[in-house]
């Protein structure tokens, strides 16, 4: 390995993508899927996300499927993007979490080369790009749906973005979901929610989401006391990134269970 | 056809050294310590935007003296190289001595092969942890490569700052500690340093994943406000 120096004419910029593909490093997932069963391939699915008080709460379950089949249950579908935004994905998870990655790493190399990190606008086209070079996959049934969400350092507010398969990025007043499961998530998030939600309701609405969520999709993984596996739930305000800590979440749920006996 | 004149291969060294001192010698210095609470580099820097101290990974961080064109295009260079290995392996495998070792090479190779050498002193400074001690790497116009877990100072005045600077070393010191006595050092008996002169820099333990961070205002006017000022009280 050499010092990845260039000519000025061939130089790649702040971009990370354009500068590994020059070493041919995203060739992985390149041949056609044709008469390949669908059923073999991980499916991530609920993840929401909604604007609070102090910025925004992104959500998802912790369920991978293979066709009928639970392929995993502790998987992580919500990630932090940089320190102001979280990215959460639905679809097919090995290319998600791919995508995760290359992002993730996008919006840091970003940030040192140029010095200054992106706007969220500039955050949030960026991935509708790389969802948009995900097309050829996506039409062979490897679509990744993420949800974009973070807190604009300019506008001072939280903002969500949600995608199709294209890349088209849409801006969504107040909250969010995806997936599977996410048209149930979503209309709980909508009866429940409310101008300046604090981040403990917050929580609880995203809690209570997921959880009917679960209970009408079965793609879509419950809150599994045994195993003490709670959704992922995050927080980006003008501090940061935070995830919330599973003991928080075990708190809540009891709370909510006496509330709200079923 | 007409035969170049003969240089002595001393000669040709001696010059090409000489030329990349006297380049890195206009410039201003840099100092880099090892704290017990993290690593502290300070540098006399009047721009806020053009940086001499810099981030290139997690607990990896990148500072140059000379000319700045060449120094800041070895830094987007070492930026590039730690993300991509970073992306193969994993974050875990970023390492400094690794991307020292790339410099160190690539300074060499243009030392001895390009009509030029570039007129560059940069230091790479990797955060310990886990076992692992701090290092800081120094690397020179010609490739020369050193390490030390003390401190460094880079630039033209390097041996006078650097005897100033062994003076106030205090085993086991902390950032707030080793920041006024860099800056006493950088400053010199003459002359005062302002906030508006320094770029203050370090790496951070305490930070969750990017080590790097710049040092606030606050900081560095704490900093300098502790330095005795001898020159005012002799003269009251």
């Amino acid at each position: 390995m050499s010092l990845p120096i260039f000519r000025a004419q061939d130089d790649p910029g702040p971009n990370f993508t354009a500068l590994v593909s020059k070493d041919n490093f995203l060739g992985q997932f390149q041949g056609n899927l044709a008469g390949f069963s669908k059923d073999e391939i991980r499916h991530a699915t609920t993840v929401l996300a909604m604007r609070t008080k102090n910025g925004v709460l992104m959500a998802g379950d912790r369920r991978a499927t293979e066709a009928n089949r639970i392929a995993h249950r502790a998987m992580e579908k919500v990630y932090q993007a940089d320190r102001h935004s979280a990215i959460a994905i639905a679809g097919a998870a090995g290319p998600a979490m791919e995508m995760v990655r290359i992002y993730q790493i996008q919006l840091d190399h970003f940030e040192k080369v140029e010095g200054v990190a992106l706007s969220l606008e500039g955050k949030a086209n960026q991935l509708g790009q790389m969802v948009a070079g995900h097309l050829a996959l996506a039409m062979q049934g490897l679509a990744v749906v993420p949800l974009f969400a973070g807190y604009d350092l300019k506008r001072e507010v939280g903002r969500i973005f949600s995608y199709d398969v294209t890349g088209g990025r849409y801006e969504e007043a107040d909250f969010a979901a995806t997936g599977s499961g996410g048209r149930d998530a979503r209309s709980v998030v909508k009866m429940g929610f409310k101008e300046g939600l604090e981040d403990s309701e917050a929580i609880k609405l995203a809690l209570s989401a997921l959880k009917e969520a679960a209970d009408e999709d079965s793609a879509t993984g419950g809150i599994d006391l045994g195993r003490k596996i709670y959704p992922i739930v995050a927080v980006v305000t003008s501090d940061g990134y935070q995830r919330i800590e599973d003991d928080v979440l075990a708190e809540m749920t009891l709370e909510m269970d006496s509330e709200a006996p079923r | 056809m007409t035969m170049p004149f003969y240089v002595a291969p001393e000669q040709v060294m001696k010059d090409r050294a000489e030329y990349a001192q006297k380049g890195i010698s206009r410039g201003r210095s840099l100092v880099a310590a090892v704290c017990s609470d993290g690593i502290v580099i300070a540098a006399e820097n009047p721009s806020r935007t053009l940086h001499k101290i810099s981030e290139i990974h997690d607990r990896i961080a990148f500072a140059g003296v000379g000319k700045y064109n060449e120094f800041d295009q070895l830094r987007v260079a070492g930026v590039r190289h730690a993300d991509v290995r970073g992306y193969t392996y994993s974050r875990d495998d970023v390492d400094g001595r690794s991307l020292a070792n790339l410099y160190a090479q690539y300074l060499g190779q243009v030392f001895t092969h390009e009509m030029k050498p570039l007129e560059v002193e940069i230091l790479v400074a990797e955060l310990g942890g886990d076992n692992a001690p701090s290092e800081l790497y120094h690397i020179s116009y010609d490739g020369t490569v050193g390490d030390e877990d003390r401190l460094v100072v880079l630039g033209g005045d390097a041996s006078v700052i650097r005897d100033r600077m062994e003076q106030a070393f205090i085993e086991n010191w902390t950032i707030a500690q080793a920041l006024p006595a860099a800056v006493k050092s950088l400053q010199g008996p003459d002359r005062t340093l302002e906030a508006g002169d320094l770029e203050i820099a370090m790496l951070d333990p305490s930070l969750l994943r990017r080590k790097f961070r710049r040092a606030k205002e606050s900081e560095i006017t704490t900093a300098i406000a502790s330095i005795p000022k001898k020159e005012v009280e002799s003269s009251e």
